[in-house]
């Protein structure tokens, strides 16, 4: 039984306090908190093991090494991959940048990506270098009126010189959520490369790469109850094998000598040069041990439980409310008070210890879309409840000219 | 002076409602610096009109959040027809205003409504991105006099 109490019990962060009230965090967006499983895991590795992961000579290495191996196996499990086709990285920018990187030498003047509007700068600036440094073509596809991306839009984007497709699974802003198995049915036997920016929705729905059948996917363990520093570079075995590593350095090398000569250890280990982010790898198999023995499908019910009551309550109760994304089934709400600067908003609602985002929300091609620049934004997690949700409305409700928080 | 609560809310929503200094200039004898930060959207230009180091005229332009709006709005009300000296006083005292060090109230006259700015850390930005742009300004334009 999904018990939002008991879950609560599980995030220290809960019951901290932020401006003498209860903190009611609403930005899962940006990222989550921890579970205290996972902050123990890094104490863990701290206390317990403390080598680097060179495999070797000692047995608190030898452990290390098998950790991180855990990981990569949860991980893969989780996403429906092959161990090896997972890469650590930083996270999804990190990613993304890697990726940009390694696919260059398949790429010339003229080649076109397709993106949308609804990317994130992590899934559209990398591109943009490439762009200029390469003179390639990019191409948003057309969004439905409620910002959706169908294969008939992307079929008309596509052409012999299409090259690459690079699209959020679920987008930070409005939630919309792209359809992986049309578009990679759409884009079958062409020589596009389709990349799945799953940031968001690694956190709250079931990854599937091998239904999904995109060549590469990528994701952040710090918005999936996991620690910072860490993302998952994934990638198709035939696809990984091809690539060069856009690293250089320790751990990732096989031999090499005073001219130049190189060669590298097998996929994935040639793209993981370094001493990785070992506490933080290893702690991120507790979160997803955590999130399985909650239920992904639990946990998304319950969000949209709580987002379907927020925009009702919003409605009924707070006139000046302006709901951007309220036709899309997701884990966010995307709202303005007419005529109040969303970040007067979430200044307001911080005094009431409440923690929400405004701005653009690192989308910054999405006013093209939505006509509006800044705007607030609501993202739930598995330990929200309504009775969080009923505090933020009443607070807007009562919100005036909304610079009480800076009175105070 | 202490102002209430009231008196200050009021100073910041008239300066957000109805800015008086808020105009797009297009004149390059004015000297621009544009304002923006990474945390929140505001997005600002930053106009003097400079003669023999006294500021003649002072206006913004673009958009940002009642906080960051009211203060420029307020600076440049205050800096129009004084000198950089003066200017560069203000600056100061409204930092240590934000730093809640002891400063000249009188000498801040209306830009003491920003004296709460310190209790909600995040807006300190706001406050100051107006009266950071312009030391940036003053100071660029009096290192490229010495040159
Ligand atoms: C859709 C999407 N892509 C990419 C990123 C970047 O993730 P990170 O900052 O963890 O690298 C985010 C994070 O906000 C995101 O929401």
């Amino acid at each position: 039984m999904f018990d939002v109490k008991r879950i609560r019990e599980d995030f220290p962060l809960l019951k901290t306090k932020m401006q003498g009230h209860p903190l009611i965090y609403f930005d899962n967006g940006a990222t989550s908190l921890k579970p205290q499983v996972v902050i123990q895991a890094i104490n863990d590795y701290y206390t317990k093991l403390g080598s680097n992961s060179h495999r070797a000579d000692y047995d608190l290495s030898y452990y290390t090494s098998e950790a991180i191996e855990a990981t990569r196996k949860e991980v893969a499990s989780f996403i429906n991959a092959r161990p090896e086709e997972i890469i650590f990285t930083s996270g999804t920018t990190a990613a993304i940048n890697g990726l940009a990187i390694m696919l260059k030498k398949f790429l010339k003047k003229g080649d076109e990506i397709i993106l949308s509007y609804h990317e994130h700068a992590a899934n559209t600036l990398p591109w943009f270098a490439l762009q200029q440094e390469l003179g390639l073509v990019i191409k948003y596809v057309e969004l439905t009126k409620n910002g959706e991306i169908t294969t008939d839009n992307l079929r008309r984007l596509i052409t012999k010189q299409t090259r690459i497709i690079s699209l959020a699974l679920i987008s930070n802003v409005m939630g919309v959520v792209s359809k992986p198995q049309k578009i990679s049915n759409l884009i079958k036997d062409q020589n596009i490369i389709y990349i799945i920016d799953a940031a968001q929705a690694a956190p709250h729905e079931k990854i599937d790469v091998k239904a999904f059948d995109c060549d590469f996917l990528v994701f952040s363990a710090h918005k999936m109850l996991g620690p910072t520093g860490v993302g998952v570079l994934y990638g198709k075995m035939e696809q990984l094998e091809s690539l060069d590593p856009y690293l250089y350095g320790g751990s990732m090398n096989d031999k090499y000598d005073k001219t130049g000569k190189m060669s590298y250890l097998n996929v994935p280990t040639k793209f993981e040069a370094g001493t990785p982010n070992i506490s933080n790898i290893i702690a991120f198999k507790a979160a997803i041990m955590y999130l399985k023995s909650i239920g992904m499908e639990q946990i998304r019910e319950h969000e949209l439980m709580l987002r379907e009551y927020v925009i009702q309550q919003l409605i009924k109760e707070v006139p000046k409310i302006i709901i951007y994304n309220k036709e899309i089934e997701s884990n966010t709400v995307i709202f303005n008070i007419d005529g109040v600067f969303a970040q007067d908003v979430a200044t307001y609602l911080n005094s009431y210890g409440i923690a929400i985002r405004s701005g653009e929300h690192c989308a910054k091609l999405l006013h093209y879309y939505l006509g509006v620049g800044s705007t607030l934004r609501l993202s739930f997690y598995l330990y929200n409840t309504k009775e969080e949700v009923d505090v933020l409305v009443a607070a807007l409700k009562a919100g005036g000219d909304f610079l009480d928080g800076f009175f105070k | 002076m202490v102002f209430s609560n009231d008196v200050l809310r009021q100073i910041i929503v008239s300066h957000y409602s109805a800015p008086a200094f808020k105009k797009a200039i297009d004149d390059p004898t004015f000297l621009k610096i544009h304002l923006s930060s990474q945390n929140c959207i505001d997005d600002f230009n930053l106009y003097l009109k400079v003669d023999n180091n006294v500021i003649k005229e002072a206006y913004f332009s673009g958009v940002g959040c009642a906080i960051s709006t009211a203060s420029i709005d307020i600076m440049c009300q205050m800096i129009t027809g004084q000198s950089y000296e003066y200017a560069k006083k203000l600056i100061d005292e409204f930092h240590k205003m934000m730093r809640e060090e002891s400063f000249d109230q009188a000498f801040l006259e209306e830009a003491i409504a920003f004296i709460n700015t310190s209790k909600q850390p995040s807006r300190i930005k706001c406050a100051t991105i107006g009266w950071d742009g312009l030391s940036v300004l003053i100071n660029k334009d009096q290192s490229d006099k010495k040159e």
